[in-house]
């Protein structure tokens, strides 16, 4: 389980997260839904340990991030992988880092998705790329994967080669995958849990299905009226 | 398989497997793919299609023997029930539509027949 108990914090003047207060259960694909500036990427890199809360608390499994990397895939937004390297050699960066990095798991993929070990990130192109960050991302056996962005301006074919891989890869019941996204139609299908965060505050969250038989509204539908309320 | 995704999902796959036991597509004893097969099938999150299948287990719609699979065990009576059911949740949403449109219960059956003729008509 992932806690974020009245967390706030600050870049410059800039309020990212304001006394935000979450909890991610195991075993749900979760979609992190906002606005750009809403909070989302600053709440997964917390998870993930990469930055730290000014006040409140984070917990994951009842420990801090920092002590359980080793259970979490974060897939950033940003491109981190080096120009000049080939796909083989960032599988090879994150395969020294990680003890759960499954190899057998990593080939099939490359195969599933059309990519070859020795393309270089320079000459492969965005969809390309994105497809590359998702199987290095997935190709770990973690427990939680974190997911910042991974369907922002990439073609409708390549999203939805990477919603059928996670559907096709994820492993019902244990593993949590917390998706940040604008894509919310593209994403509809793929998430159980949904949470509406925005001004760095939890605006809605539940049940994808409960929300539906509620609203009667799809959930791009249901984002739009609960930030309109809260303006 | 289409979804609306103004609905629950959930509850969207288990109308199909119903429409599909009415159609006689599906027959008792038929197997129904696996959870894991339907969900990449239908681009659908594994926990839902999960979902879908505990509540077809809860109605004995469905039976999953360890090991073996998920097995139709509805029989003509339940098939009839579901089809009485369903075709009663068309009604309903049709008469108050209808009636918010101010039609009155003569004027419904009267506009139902005659749409009925017309259609045979052109057949």
């Amino acid at each position: 389980m992932i806690e974020l108990k009245d967390v706030s914090k600050k870049f410059g003047t800039v309020q990212a997260l304001d006394g935000i207060n979450l909890v991610i259960p195991r075993g749900k694909i979760v979609g992190l839904f906002g606005p750009n500036g809403a909070g989302k990427s600053t709440s997964l890199k917390m998870i993930a340990g990469l930055n730290r809360p000014d006040s409140g608390e984070v917990r994951i499994d009842d420990k801090l991030p920092g002590q359980r990397r080793d259970i979490i895939a974060f897939l950033p937004e940003i491109d981190y992988l080096y120009s000049w390297w080939t796909i083989k050699d960032a599988a090879a960066f994150i395969r020294a880092f990680y003890p759960d990095w499954e190899e057998d798991k990593y080939r099939e993929l490359l195969k599933f998705l059309n990519l070859q070990e020795d393309m270089k990130i320079s000459k492969i192109s965005k969809g390309q790329r994105a497809k590359a960050k998702l199987i290095l991302t997935i190709s770990r056996q973690a427990p939680y994967l974190l997911m910042d962005e991974p369907l922002s301006g990439i073609d409708i074919l390549t999203r939805e080669e990477i919603i059928n891989t996670l559907i096709r890869d994820y492993r019902a019941g244990e593993q949590t995958i917390v998706i940040s996204t604008h894509e919310i139609n593209d994403v509809e299908s793929l998430v159980d849990e949904v949470i509406f965060i925005d001004n760095g505050q939890v605006k809605l969250e539940g049940n994808a299905d409960e929300l539906r038989a509620q609203k009667g509204l799809s959930l791009a539908e249901i984002m739009k009226e609960a930030f309109r309320n809260a303006q | 398989m289409e979804f609306r995704n103004s609905e629950p999902i959930y509850q969207q796959i288990i109308d199909n497997f119903k429409k599909q036991i009415i159609r006689g597509e599906l027959c008792q004893g038929d197997k129904i793919p696996s959870q894991r097969e339907f969900a990449e099938k239908i681009r659908v999150n594994p926990n839902t299609v999960q979902r879908a299948y505990r509540e077809m287990e809860n109605m004995k719609m469905v039976e999953t023997v360890r090991g073996q699979g998920t097995f139709l065990i509805a029989g003509a009576q339940m098939q009839a029930e579901i089809k009485k059911d369903m075709a009663g949740g068309v009604l309903n949403y049709f008469i108050t539509e209808m009636k918010s449109l101010g039609y009155s219960r003569t004027e419904m059956l009267d506009l139902l027949s005659r749409h009925l003729d017309s259609e045979e008509g052109e057949k």
